[in-house]
């Protein structure tokens, strides 16, 4: 396989999951810069976390006029496997192939920590031949990851089953003080209609191997590939 | 010619740098402040035809770039 990470002004996540995706995964990586708009040859696109430029007037607002986020979403239309961690979910939904935006953590401060998230969902490319309910820790680290839709919106995108991770206690709970930045109805991740699009707010990639504390991100990077064998 | 956009969240839509603003007034004495929201000031400078032109032209970069329709609403002004 090979999984194409692209990579902005302000990416700072781009090689961790390069690396993940080739030294722990052994699958072909290659970086994409943000004005190129060649996706030819990749199986799957990963959106890495960072600071694209620089998060000016909002997260991911300038990144998604950037030449390869049409080229993305043309990647995405075809059914083409999509991931966006953080900084990079958050430009999938500046760029409209994800639902929601980004507020402000509710504690208004950045948030570096390990959390626990519930997968909600078997069949998306981030959690393919997972098991629901299964939760996974890993760390996030945001400043606007307080995932925001109107209550109308929100009851269709769980009705959509486009819910795929969950903020919840280590064994599965929800919990109130376990959604740190406040995020409606615990919402960590979430996918499109076709389920080939995924974001999500921890970072799988800075929890894939055991010296790190935790290898579940591991499972996400194997549930994208997974998609695409089966695919 | 000057237009000024004010881009402010929705008013359906929580805060938090508001509320942290209006909870520290709070704590400072100034116990009559009711409600602080936060939001963007914008100040484009554009050669238009006309006021018309230049409200035009910048209502559509406020809509596409400058406000997040999902959270935010925004009121453009043409410096007479």
């Amino acid at each position: 396989m090979n999984v194409g990470v692209v990579v902005f002004p302000g990416s700072n996540c781009d090689h961790d999951t390069h690396h993940v995706l080739e030294q722990v995964c052994g699958q072909q990586a290659r970086f994409v810069w943000h004005k190129d708009s060649d996706l030819s040859g990749l199986d799957a696109v990963v959106l890495p976390g960072g600071f694209a430029y620089g998060d000016y007037l909002r997260t991911g607002a300038i990144a998604r006029f950037s030449p390869v986020m049409r080229a993305v979403g043309e990647f995405a239309k075809k059914g083409g496997p999509v991931l966006g961690i953080c900084n990079g979910f958050q430009i999938l939904q500046e760029a409209g192939l994800l639902p929601g935006a980004m507020l402000r953590n509710r504690t208004v401060k950045f948030l570096s920590q390990p959390v626990h998230v519930r997968v909600e969902r078997d069949d998306t490319v981030a959690t393919a031949g997972l098991v629901k309910g299964t939760v996974l820790t890993m760390p996030i680290a945001h400043g606007e990851g307080n995932f925001f839709l109107p209550e109308a919106e929100l009851d269709r995108l769980e009705a959509e089953g486009q819910v795929v991770f969950r903020y919840t206690t280590r064994d599965g709970r929800l919990d109130d003080a376990a959604n740190a930045n406040g995020s409606c109805r615990a919402i960590a991740g979430i996918c499109n209609p076709g389920r080939n699009v995924v974001g999500l707010m921890p970072h799988p990639e800075r929890a894939a191997e055991p010296e790190l504390g935790s290898a579940d991100g591991r499972l996400v990077f194997e549930a994208l590939i997974r998609s695409l064998v089966s695919a | 010619m000057k237009v000024r956009v004010y881009v402010t969240l929705k008013k359906s839509v929580f805060d938090p740098q508001g509320k942290t603003i209006h909870d520290a007034l709070g704590s400072m004495g100034y116990a009559g402040v009711e409600d602080v929201r936060q939001g963007k000031f914008f100040e484009v400078t554009l050669d238009a035809p006309s006021a018309d032109a230049a409200r035009t032209t910048v209502e559509e970069i406020a809509r596409k770039v400058l406000a997040n329709p999902v959270i935010e609403s925004y009121r453009v002004e043409v410096e007479a």
